[in-house]
């Protein structure tokens, strides 16, 4: 069954200069595996489209059943070169939960 | 056990919150972090401007404002309000709360070192795009060594009731009472990478107790009277996060996770000037209401480099809008997007980028490649949003005032040009850069 990352997900995003990072971190410990499973680098990459114009990288942390994903070259140049009103990628995390996964 | 309270996550973070900290509950550090990148490079020129200027000008008043609560109960303040001029900082500090002693640490500010550095060869090479700062050396506008705990542990050994740092790391704000207190030593990595770890959880202040929080958010009680977060800290290592009783807002293991995931690189080696902290080793539970326990923190050594914070001056940028109404408000913003455009081109102007957003449609993110925005979507108002930048200051002067006049001449239904046209702002960009850690030498004074 097709559903959002929110069914499974919350995230926090933001900035290191004109790399987004986005925390995804499972609601319940049983969902990392599907987390770690469905959002992949690749699938992010694909996500975001032309707004990653870098590679998506991923680090893992079962402690805490949570993965890190860092978006390179996604800020239109970061902190204040970027002429976007989300500089610092404050929504990405958000956007990413209307990624469809499947559970 | 001691209580550590952030109660400052940047410059311009709620003026309350420190003062709440301080009186809603016990606590006997208040460490406030005022340093965003950018900040150095306004603080410099302001300081070039007039040499008693270049820091936090909102810390001294605050700190007159709670002297003598502060003196009363003993609760020692920390913060790195003292951007590129601390002495001053300092002074301010002590004109507005004569009572108190006061520990300024120097050594961060390497503005006027950094041709001596490039004689000796350190090329300070961009961290992100690999180039050398030769090719930047005539713009720079500041440039500061990151600092870790051990010198701000240093003048709180010196008895002082407020210390006032200049571009201290966020982290070493609420590691260095643990140091002072404690007693850690530099290869005490562990101890070390947990006092680190707890100051990324409360460096953002309310981020960490409700504030942006997607679990349950409408949920989460009182935000108005939102509790800044306490680090309550054992010598061993762990720690709890809480926040004042019967104050507002959460802390939760869901709260204190989304922090610590904010603004992460490699988890396994979180690189500070004090050690490098492994947030994989992180073990979280909720132990009580609002308290979340952690153990385990495991750390490895610090490195041999320092990092820098560089600003230098990019160029300049314009951001202009126009509101444009129902009927056809987005085919409307789009032409006229096409029709500034246009006037730009034949204008001769060019610029490094511009960049349009229909606000209220694609802004934040776009019409992302899975989530399309519908063809027939027609909101009531959206607005129009074009931003330029470049390095010819006159050709992005001359873009601010090739929004107003669509009112006039161009679709129907705009409005919401009120601001006039909009500012022309110099671009001040970032440079990270390492250079050897034995060339940075802080040093403590006591003003008193």
């Amino acid at each position: 069954m097709k559903v959002p990352l929110a069914f499974v997900a919350h995230t926090r995003s933001g900035d290191k200069g004109d790399t987004s990072n986005i925390g995804v971190i499972a609601l319940k410990p049983e969902y990392y595996a599907t987390i770690l499973r469905e959002v992949t680098p690749a699938r992010v990459k694909d996500f975001f489209g032309d707004l990653v114009q870098g590679p998506v990288e991923r680090f893992e942390l079962p402690n805490l059943g949570a993965i890190n994903l860092l978006l390179h070259h996604a800020l239109g140049g970061g902190g204040t070169v970027s002429l976007r009103t989300d500089a610092q990628g404050k929504t990405y995390g958000a956007a990413l939960l209307r990624m469809e996964i499947e559970i | 056990m001691i209580r550590i309270a952030n109660g400052q996550g940047f410059w311009g973070d709620w003026l309350e919150a420190p003062v709440r900290l301080v009186d809603q509950g016990p606590i006997d550090f208040l460490v406030l972090d005022y340093l965003a990148e950018v900040t150095m490079s306004i603080l410099q020129k302001q300081k070039q401007e007039d040499p008693a200027l270049g820091y936090a000008r909102d810390f001294p008043p605050l700190i007159g404002r709670l002297a003598k609560k502060l003196k009363d109960r003993g609760i020692k303040v920390v913060a790195n309000a003292g951007g590129v001029n601390p002495a001053a900082c300092a002074h301010a500090v002590l004109k507005a709360a004569p009572g108190l002693k006061v520990a300024v640490v120097h050594g961060d500010n390497v503005f006027e070192r950094i041709d001596e550095f490039l004689a000796k060869g350190y090329e300070m090479r961009d961290m992100d795009t690999g180039h050398p700062l030769s090719s930047i050396r005539e713009r720079i506008l500041s440039a500061n060594a990151y600092i870790g705990a051990f010198p701000l542990a240093e003048a709180l050994d010196t008895g002082a009731d407020i210390v006032v740092a200049g571009r201290s790391t966020d982290t070493a704000l609420t590691l260095a009472p643990m140091v002072h207190r404690f007693g850690w030593q530099p290869d005490d990595w562990d101890k070390l990478a947990a006092g680190t770890i707890a100051g990324h959880i409360i460096e953002c202040g309310a981020q960490c107790s409700g504030g942006n929080c997607q679990v349950d958010w409408e949920k989460i009680p009182n935000m108005s009277d939102v509790g800044y977060p306490i680090i309550e800290a054992e010598p061993d290592g762990s720690f709890v996060v809480t926040k004042h009783a019967g104050t507002g807002g959460r802390v939760h293991t869901d709260t204190v996770k989304e922090q610590l995931l904010y603004e992460l690189g490699d988890p396994k080696n979180y690189i500070t000037p004090d050690c490098i902290a492994d947030f994989t080793t992180v073990r979280l539970s909720d132990i009580g209401p609002d308290r979340v326990g952690i153990t385990g923190i495991r750390g490895g050594p610090r490195p041999e480099t320092l990092k820098l914070s560089i600003s230098y001056s990019d160029g300049w940028k314009a951001i202009g809008t126009l509101v444009y109404s129902w009927p056809g408000s987005v085919a409307k913003a789009r032409a006229a997007d096409r029709i500034v455009r246009e006037r730009l081109v034949a204008l001769g102007l060019t610029f490094d980028e511009i960049h349009t957003e229909l606000f209220g449609l694609n802004a934040c993110f776009g019409p992302l490649p899975n989530n399309a925005t519908p063809p027939n979507i027609d909101p009531p108002e959206l607005q129009l949003r074009i931003g330029v930048r470049g390095h010819d200051r006159k050709a992005v002067d001359r873009f601010t005032r090739e929004l107003i006049p669509l009112v006039l001449n161009g679709p129907p239904g705009a409005t919401g040009f009120g601001e006039g046209r909009p500012a022309v702002r110099e671009i001040v960009a970032y440079w990270p850069a390492l250079i050897p850690r034995h060339e940075i030498e802080t040093r403590v004074e006591v003003i008193s």
